[in-house]
């Protein structure tokens, strides 16, 4: 057993590392929106899955054949992660629109808001099994829930290679993409009026107000944001594994917002912390004991984290994850 | 989290809904036999269960079109006793099949089903049918399990999984001379079954054998390509669907493993190429209970059989269209033979000997087909053809 832990010890940190990065994107968009509205946004994982479908609407309206490395898989990565971006932002903000603004200025309950979030997840998951992805890939109408596939667009090399820790390019594009992603988001909310306004927010509604803060504009660039996270994890996704479905978010966005509470929920940083370390144990899980116990050592971890550490690894509150 | 879950429920209370609404209805469709002219033609029903929208519905599809070409056939001919036959789309999940078990019991009154098509539906659904005493044959449920619980009115036509799995490790011990072997599977009934016999039969056989388990549900497989290159074996046997094994060949080509890729019949379907993507699935070896021949090569019915699917549907008979066909035959010779309530239907397998397509129509006592064999077949590009029976095919070159 350790012996084939030792054997995949690089292989698995490499890929650990790579879903985590997907985990930490996608977790951001579970963390801002709890930072600021207390509210688990069920429907994030389905901002994902549009995020995946956008990315894969534009490689096939631009007929992309043939595989791209280099340069060129970047741009092409560049071009669907912008349309990603763009979709998912949209179904953010829709999402914000449509189904919870309405019920806070009625003054609806926390519960509400989250059965309107699982409401809306489900309308999403069956909207696009039924009439989105058949329509945009031109399948039959039962096409809509089987998976569907990118041309091979990517070409795959090894770029590192020092014994036995290789790191192919995808993964690697996947980190660096991430990484880059949060540090730009960091420096966005620790630097700007915006953001100083979203961590305010965050801290007291109600001061934040009192200081001139426009909480519903606020409150929509925070699903903005985290919707462009998942329009980029969308587009990184359809990099990596080439396919997608209407379901795809499920299982990733349970992984997600494991990671975000794993790392402490509201907290930026420990969106990124958390993903990270629920894809390396994810990865060693099974290397250790097998791929079949991948989920049952993660919430192992998770619940014994929880108990020393209840709000999680760098505990909760977007205001404090700050330089 | 609890998404899931709480569809699942809605859906099967939907389905009960159903049943409750449809059973004060139901007299009058289903007992239609006219008390007075005794040449009236009276309609029965005969259900096909089974994934016929989801995830590995290209599977059940073929089989469905089979069985109904085999009743239109049979309708054509003008008989007293037409059959009328009603899908239930179980979408190949267990606790849906079983609302719509319910609802084929209660208010479809159906005689006989063909189905339930995956072997994790046949196992929950099976007893509802012995209770309700109402004969089945499936044409693709292969796991041995189902025939060792003593149920009276089930029956397939189809080898199963450890006739399968002997077989293909038999196939990749003796023509592919197979040294070290690593077996897969996604934990599901039908997956497991056969990958554990694969294991066995091979470990038996001498084989050093390395296994690990994928989630169905995951798209991430990079832990189990990790294990591959850890333990570089020569050939990988795969138990699953072939939604999960295009995707998680693709992943083990990217990975760059280059070992023999064989699976079982649940792969048996172009999507394994397509889900493989590129030429990833070239060279990849499937095993079947199952005869598929398009070209008619293995006999005068098979033949009749391709041309009639290919007029009616303008597609290629496919994985058990063949078996589903013949599943079907076996309640037309029933009612054939003037028995048109479930239990003389029932009472008339006990006894059945006739020619179907693919094997004799004819059971054992436990439901299981009185004689099966197991085919290879070779993908390349988006298609497979026949390499032969397993037990003589040579290693393709």
């Amino acid at each position: 057993m350790l012996e084939g832990f030792l054997n995949q010890f690089w292989p698995a940190t490499v890929d650990g590392l790579s879903l985590g990065a997907i985990y930490a994107l996608v977790a951001l968009g579970y963390t801002m929106v709890y930072g600021v509205l207390r509210l688990i946004n069920f429907a994030h994982s389905e901002v994902f899955m549009v995020g995946t479908v956008a990315a894969l609407f534009t490689l096939t309206t631009l007929g992309v054949s043939g595989q791209l490395g280099g340069l060129a898989l970047i741009g092409m990565l560049l071009l669907i992660a912008v349309v990603a971006v763009v979709a998912s932002v949209v179904t953010a903000v829709g999402l914000e629109y449509i189904a919870y603004r309405p019920l806070r200025k009625r003054g609806g309950s926390r519960l509400a808001a989250l059965i309107s979030a699982i409401g809306a997840s489900l309308f999403l998951q069956q909207l696009f099994a039924l009439i989105v992805i058949p329509r945009l890939f031109r399948l039959p109408q039962e096409g809509g829930r089987l998976p569907v596939q990118a041309p091979g667009w990517v070409r795959r090399s090894d770029v590192v290679t020092i014994g036995d820790f290789v790191v192919r390019n995808d993964k690697l594009l996947v980190l660096v993409a991430a990484v880059l992603m949060m540090v730009a988001l960091d420096q966005f909310v620790n630097r700007t009026n915006l953001g100083r306004g979203i961590r305010a927010t965050a801290q007291s509604p109600e001061n934040a107000v009192l200081m001139g803060v426009n909480i519903d504009r606020i409150i929509t660039a925070t699903f903005a944001i985290g919707g462009a996270m998942a329009g980029v994890a969308g587009a990184l996704y359809l990099m990596r594994f080439e396919e997608t479905n209407y379901f795809v978010g499920f299982l990733l966005g349970i992984k997600a917002f494991t990671a975000a509470v794993l790392g402490g929920i509201g907290n930026l940083r420990g969106a990124l912390v958390g993903g990270f370390v629920l894809g390396l144990i994810e990865m060693y899980g099974s290397a250790l004991f097998g791929s079949e116990w991948q989920h049952v050592v993660a919430f192992v971890v998770l619940v014994l984290v929880l108990m020393f550490r209840p709000t999680g690894i760098l505990g909760e509150s977007l205001q404090q994850a700050r330089a | 989290m609890g998404k899931k879950p709480i569809w699942g429920a809605a859906l099967a209370a939907a389905g009960l809904m159903l049943a409750a609404c449809g059973g004060g209805g139901g007299e009058e469709t289903g007992g239609a036999p006219g008390g007075g002219g005794s040449a009236a033609a009276t309609t029965v029903k005969i259900g096909v269960m089974g994934d016929l929208t989801g995830e590995n519905s290209g599977i059940v599809i073929p089989l469905r079109n089979a069985a109904q070409l085999a009743f239109e056939e049979y309708n054509a001919t003008n008989p007293t006793t037409k059959i009328e036959m009603v899908e239930y789309d179980s979408q190949g999940v267990p606790e849906q099949a079983t609302a719509l078990a319910q609802q084929a019991i209660n208010t479809d009154k159906i005689v006989g089903l063909v189905g339930p098509a995956f072997s994790g539906e046949s196992r929950q659904v099976g007893p509802i049918f012995e209770e309700a005493k109402i004969p089945s044959v499936s044409a693709s449920a292969t796991n041995p399990g189902l025939a060792e619980n003593g149920w009276k009115y089930w029956h397939r036509i189809v080898g199963n999984d450890l006739t399968q799995g002997g077989a293909v490790a038999d196939y990749m011990k003796r023509a592919l001379s197979t040294k070290t072997t690593f077996v897969i599977h996604d934990n599901q009934e039908y997956s497991k079954g056969v990958a554990d016999v694969v294991a066995k039969t091979l470990k038996d056989g001498g084989v050093t054998v390395q296994t690990d388990v994928i989630d169905p549900q995951g798209s991430d497989y990079a832990s189990t390509v990790n294990k591959v290159k850890a333990a570089a074996p020569d050939a990988i046997f795969y138990g699953g669907y072939y939604a999960q094994a295009g995707r998680l060949l693709k992943q083990l080509r990217d990975g760059g493993v280059e070992a023999q890729f064989l699976s079982g019949d649940g792969s048996l379907d172009a999507g394994l190429a397509k889900g493989a993507g590129g030429d990833n699935a070239d060279g990849a070896i499937v095993s079947c209970p199952c005869l598929i021949d398009p070209t008619g090569k293995a006999g005068p019915a098979s033949k009749k059989l391709a041309d009639a699917y290919k007029a009616k549907f303008n597609a290629d008979t496919a994985i058990y269209s063949g078996e589903g066909y013949d599943a079907a035959t076996a309640f037309i010779e029933a009612i054939k033979a003037g028995k048109t309530d479930a239990e003389s239907i029932n009472e008339y397998f006990k006894t059945i000997d006739v020619p179907g397509v693919t094997k004799q129509i004819k059971f054992a006592e436990n439901g299981e087909p009185a004689a099966s064999d197991v085919y290879v077949y070779l993908f390349k590009g988006d298609a497979y053809t026949l390499l032969g029976n397993a037990k003589e095919a040579s290693k393709p070159s």
